[in-house]
């Protein structure tokens, strides 16, 4: 493996732990705003509980890949500044609500808003994944040919993009259901959201599938071509995560959904390996030079053995719940 | 208006808006963790509740710099994707470490926010040392690449005009880094004190004259007073340096269009491109060659020696920096006015003058910042890497430019308002507890 493909190895890595985390919350958002029946307050309530503010930072790892992949941030410059709008108004709105509580309450504004970004940003950052996924940006020789909604305002990106919205609320269904187990009115409200979550993201990850057949783009060849083996996972593990849901066994399903997460993610990486953004720019092509791969490197190593056993202690610190609903 | 322009528009909004509470970011944690640090050491609780208190409000404050700062890197890859493209493999390197810092700051800021009850004294002040350290560090690192782009090193150009050779260090430790990162470093503490100390200053004014706002008042201004001088300091390298480096720049901050031997500062006063020369102004001849290399005759090359297409606007970065030399001078002499009054009587002035100069120094300080931003900024134009690629060539060809800049400063605009009805919310409630 070169070096390059080693970084964008830890890229991906990186991705995918804000895929888990970062989704999660994205998926409280939505529980949040979709918060119903006798125990509305208290849903939300459990939501702010169980968000880990910290993961907001993680969205320095997202940036990398943007301000590294110009020919991307070129062609998906709409969806990925919706996305940016989104991540902005949904961080400050979280930070409002936590400090302001009497000024913003769940239906002021600033509550509609943490709502809707919740819902808008990973809606189209799943469509511009489907965009890359199904080779709809064009790149010969590292200079954008293909256009600007191209690729992202299929029937396809928009089926991945409620695709990625749905998996992000059916992990938060899944991390609710394991902070609310001492409660069974709550868990029962969560158990019933991560069984329609599941339904809904299977349902639409087989019409992604479909489509992708229909049309003939990239994605169905990445899936069944490299990325088989951990397609297949997924597949099996699909029904097995609903299983537990059912059975009211949270933290089985919460395990199989995150795992679900990354099976897709690392389904579609290596399946289209070795192309970065298919059809036309290949990992080595777009890396960054060789002295600046491996300075990379050390930065992140140096980066990583700080950071780990700081977040660990974070963890150990507040049990892994949200230090910022206690306050 | 076109995207070079518009690009320019709103990558300028959300950087003057992103610093502020960056600053706050560097220098705040300084100021809880010696706060803190001087409770558990003087056993003494008012110390403990002002470290409390400023949490509080830092809380919020970090928020918003965080997220300001995510549309930051999202819009160098958005706006300037060419300028990425090329750039993006040499300077890259501070970003990352860049990133690490501020999660880092993430982390320890919750552990401190949150953790009171959680840990013990000594345990929680221990953990405002990583944050106070990670957002010095936050700065440094990124002040490398700004400061990349204005003396860009560390690369080599192939005959074909494409990357040939790169040397990320030797671009993270470019000319400018020596100057550059010690100057902004210290003009967020600069920052910090003042617009603390004016914070408390209102208050005084107000007649809450109570130990809390004695003691606030008397921390900002320590950081105020070493910060402001230090800033004078790097702020004369800084100069000496870019008369060296970017003579362009120092031209149109001085307003010097003729190539002239013996050349004098222009105090204030407007260039005037088609007079060649700087009207209105106050004129200290030679001053400026001495200034610049300690001889009173040396040769300061002039505006008019630059192809045209090469010359930074005059008008602004001369206002600019003379706007920032004169704030940074008022609050200076504020600072010192302070701290005469104070050492004189061994007690924390609070006469009505010094007060009202103390809350005019607090946004005297963040205008000063940013004037100097638009020096450092403008004064680079046409180039935005120094004399290798044109801003003009580096901004995106994207539709929805215009939208783009009219959403953000909408969002600029609510995040300002609730930022401060927030805080004023906060000011609040704590006048009203015990806390």
């Amino acid at each position: 493996m070169s070096t390059a493909e080693v970084i964008a190895g830890i890229l991906w890595l990186a991705l995918t732990a804000y895929a888990v985390l970062a989704g999660a919350d994205f998926g409280g958002g939505v529980w949040d705003l979709f918060a119903s029946g006798p125990r509305a307050n208290e849903q939300r309530g459990a939501v702010a509980e169980a968000m880990g503010p910290v993961w907001e930072a993680n969205h320095v790892w997202l940036i990398f890949m943007i301000t590294g992949l110009f020919t991307v941030a070129l062609a998906l410059y709409i969806p990925f500044t919706i996305a940016m709008v989104g991540i902005v108004l949904r961080g400050a709105s979280f930070a409002f609500r936590a400090h302001g509580a009497d000024a913003v309450g769940p239906t002021s504004p600033w509550g509609v808003i943490f709502g809707v970004a919740s819902v808008v940003t990973p809606f189209f950052l799943g469509t511009a994944a489907a965009a890359v996924a199904s080779g709809s940006i064009h790149a010969p020789g590292g200079r954008l040919a293909s256009g600007y909604l191209d690729g992202w305002t299929t029937p396809l990106a928009i089926v991945i993009g409620l695709f990625a919205l749905s998996i992000c609320a059916y992990l938060a269904a899944t991390y609710l259901m394991v902070e609310n187990e001492d409660r069974p009115d709550l868990l029962a409200d969560f158990r019933r959201r991560a069984i329609a979550a599941a339904l809904v993201s299977g349902a639409l990850a087989l019409l992604a599938v479909a489509i992708s057949f229909f049309d003939g783009s990239r994605l169905l060849e990445s899936l069944t071509g490299r990325g088989l083996p951990l397609f297949v996972l997924a597949l099996l593990n699909g029904p097995l995560a609903l299983w537990a849901v059912w059975r009211s066994r949270p933290r089985i399903a919460r395990v199989a959904v995150v795992g679900q997460v990354v099976l897709v993610a690392w389904a579609w990486a290596i399946g289209q390996w070795p192309y970065l953004v298919p059809p036309d720019l290949t990992i080595s092509a777009t890396a960054a030079p060789e002295a600046t791969l491996t300075g990379m490197l050390a930065v992140v190593t140096i980066g990583g053995l700080l950071l780990l056993p700081s977040l660990w202690l974070l963890f150990r610190v507040f049990k892994a719940r949200n230090p910022q609903a206690r306050a | 208006m076109d995207n070079v322009t518009l690009a320019r528009a709103t990558m300028g909004t959300s950087l003057g808006f992103h610093i502020v509470f960056a600053v706050l970011g560097v220098g705040m944690p300084l100021l809880m963790s010696a706060a803190e640090g001087l409770s558990l050491w003087r056993h003494d609780e008012a110390w403990m509740v002002l470290a409390r208190r400023w949490s509080k409000a830092f809380g919020i404050l970090f928020a918003v710099g965080a997220v300001s700062g995510t549309v930051l890197s999202f819009e160098l890859g958005l706006l300037w994707p060419r300028f990425m493209a090329f750039s993006g493999g040499i300077f890259g390197l501070p970003f990352s470490a860049e990133g690490f810092a501020f999660f880092l700051e993430a982390i320890f800021l919750g552990l401190y926010l949150y953790g009171w009850n959680r840990l013990t004294p000594i345990q929680h002040w221990l953990t405002s040392i990583p944050i106070a350290i990670s957002g010095a560090a936050s700065s440094v690192f990124v002040v490398m690449a700004n400061a990349w782009m204005n003396t860009p090193a560390g690369f080599r150009l192939g005959p074909d005009g494409k990357l040939a050779q790169v040397d990320p260090l030797a671009a993270a430790l470019n000319p400018s880094t020596a100057t550059e990162d010690p100057h902004m470093l210290v003009s967020a503490y600069v920052v910090t004190g003042f617009v603390v100390a004016a914070v408390y200053a209102a208050g005084l004014l107000r007649g809450r004259n109570d130990i809390f706002h004695r003691r606030g008042l008397a921390a900002g201004m320590v950081m105020a007073a070493v910060a402001i001088v230090l800033a004078g300091i790097t702020g004369d390298s800084s100069a000496r340096f870019i008369y060296e480096a970017q003579p362009a720049k120092f031209a149109a901050m001085e307003g010097i269009y003729q190539t002239q031997r013996g050349a004098p500062i222009h105090l204030g006063g407007i260039p005037s491109d088609s007079q060649h020369r700087v009207l209105y102004a106050i004129e200290i001849p030679k001053a400026l060659s001495f200034l610049a290399t300690f001889n009173p005759n040396a040769e300061v090359r002039g505006l008019d020696t630059f192809p045209a297409a090469d010359r930074p606007n005059p008008v602004l970065v001369h206002l600019s920096f003379d706007g920032m030399v004169g704030l940074g001078l008022f609050i200076g002499f504020v600072a010192a006015m302070f701290w005469f009054l104070a050492l004189r009587r061994r007690f924390v002035p609070t006469g009505r003058l010094l007060l009202l100069g103390l809350v005019a120094a607090g946004p005297a300080s963040v205008i000063a910042m940013e004037a100097g931003w638009f020096v450092t900024e403008f004064g680079r134009q046409p180039w935005i890497v120094y004399g290798v690629m044109r801003t003009s060539e580096a901004a995106t060809s994207a539709p929805a430019l215009g939208p783009t800049f009219a959403i953000f400063i909408a969002i600029y605009a609510g995040l300002a308002i609730t930022t401060g009805r927030l805080l004023l919310m906060l000011a609040a409630r704590t006048r009203g507890a015990a806390l």
